[in-house]
């Protein structure tokens, strides 16, 4: 089951998407707040975050910042409503894993969801890889 | 009334395009709702067709949904439609009121993701001038532009307006004490075009716009 946290500041989005997403057998969290978004991800541990690129109180690519600086690791699809090439680099720059427009296709979406969590897996398994390594090199074993 | 330069072209043509750039970003939002409005009916038909019960108050929560959506993108499609119509005469009686009500609309997204309140107090009366109905939007739009970068702590910029025997002043207030006027030259230019003064009183972090009843007659004694 893919934990996901999703981010707008629309709420009947939000209560829609996560009823169709938890359907899916997803378990998802949700905030109309970014800065509650940053609380959330550092309190919780996501496979994937799904963020509004415009939203009131800081905008997407300025909360993707924070929660990459946070945590490099985290997998984060932007929503937006209109991709412009330009939005689109800069986000792919701090480190998006994908860009989306707004209508957004849930079959789209849900399949990016789960490659951002096997990408997450892979991550996770070589950081613990990592970490083995470094032990025994560190022990002389 | 209007007679105007290159850069003046250009500026008016970018409080366009910003207008309605923000009004699809709206209209891209109400359409993201409906569409996983009816993503949600088809994933309760599959539900249904595989022969699990649903609730009835489950799809008249959506079928609400829709509703209000529609009725959201129906005032955006009109203050659109409005914003459009305002450019058809440059010299027209327009209603004070219904021009800062659109204003105060198609400023709203903006306001909002500035995290800034725009409270439009307005009294009881109706006051027409004879103006240029889209040059008065965009110089308004220059000033609550000002306004919610430079307003205080409060976070709210007020509006009001009041007339005169020859001329309706506009009131915009909760500046903060910003001295820098609203963009000089763009303003400025508005003013002269629209036959309107403005006058910025720093101490009480307060814009007052001062519209002639009748721009024609005050750019005629003007030149």
């Amino acid at each position: 089951m893919e934990k996901v946290l999703l981010v707008d500041d629309e709420k009947e989005f939000l209560e829609t998407m996560a009823e169709r997403m938890e359907a899916r057998d997803m378990n998802v969290t949700t905030t109309t707040s970014p800065k509650e978004a940053l609380e959330k991800a550092q309190e919780d541990s996501f496979d994937a975050i799904i963020l509004d690129l415009m939203m009131p109180e800081m905008d997407g690519l300025e909360t993707l910042k924070e929660l990459k600086k946070k945590n490099p690791d985290l997998q984060v699809i932007l929503l937006t409503g209109h991709a412009t090439v330009q939005k689109g680099v800069e986000a792919m720059k701090l480190g998006a894993t994908d860009l989306l427009e707004k209508p957004a296709d849930l079959k789209v979406l849900t399949e990016k969801i789960k490659k951002a969590h096997t990408k997450k897996m892979v991550l996770v398994q070589k950081k613990a890889e990592e970490k083995v390594r470094h032990i025994l090199a560190e022990k002389g074993w | 009334m209007v007679d105007q330069t290159d850069e003046q072209r250009e500026s008016e043509l970018q409080f366009f395009g910003k207008m309605t750039a923000s009004i699809s970003h709206e209209i891209k939002n109400v359409m993201a709702i409906v569409n996983e409005s009816a993503g949600l009916l088809e994933d309760y038909t599959v539900m249904a067709e595989k022969g699990m019960p649903i609730d009835p108050s489950r799809l008249k929560t959506v079928s609400q949904r829709v509703a209000t959506q529609i009725q959201r993108a129906d005032v955006i499609i009109k203050n659109l439609n409005r914003l459009a119509h305002s450019v058809d005469e440059f010299e027209k009686s327009a209603g004070i009121m219904e021009t800062l009500e659109l204003a105060v609309a198609l400023t709203g997204r903006f306001a909002d993701m500035r995290g800034v309140k725009l409270d439009f107090q307005p009294p009881s009366d109706f006051p027409t001038v004879i103006t240029s109905p889209f040059h008065l939007l965009d110089l308004i739009w220059q000033v609550l532009d000002f306004a919610m970068d430079a307003t205080g702590t409060e976070k709210t910029v007020g509006l009001t307006f009041e007339t005169n025997p020859a001329s309706v002043d506009v009131r915009f207030n909760g500046i903060g004490n910003a001295t820098a006027p609203p963009s000089a030259a763009k303003t400025a230019a508005l003013l002269s075009i629209l036959g309107a003064k403005m006058h910025h009183d720093v101490e009480k972090g307060e814009i007052i716009l001062i519209l002639p009843k009748d721009a024609r007659q005050q750019i005629t004694a003007a030149c």
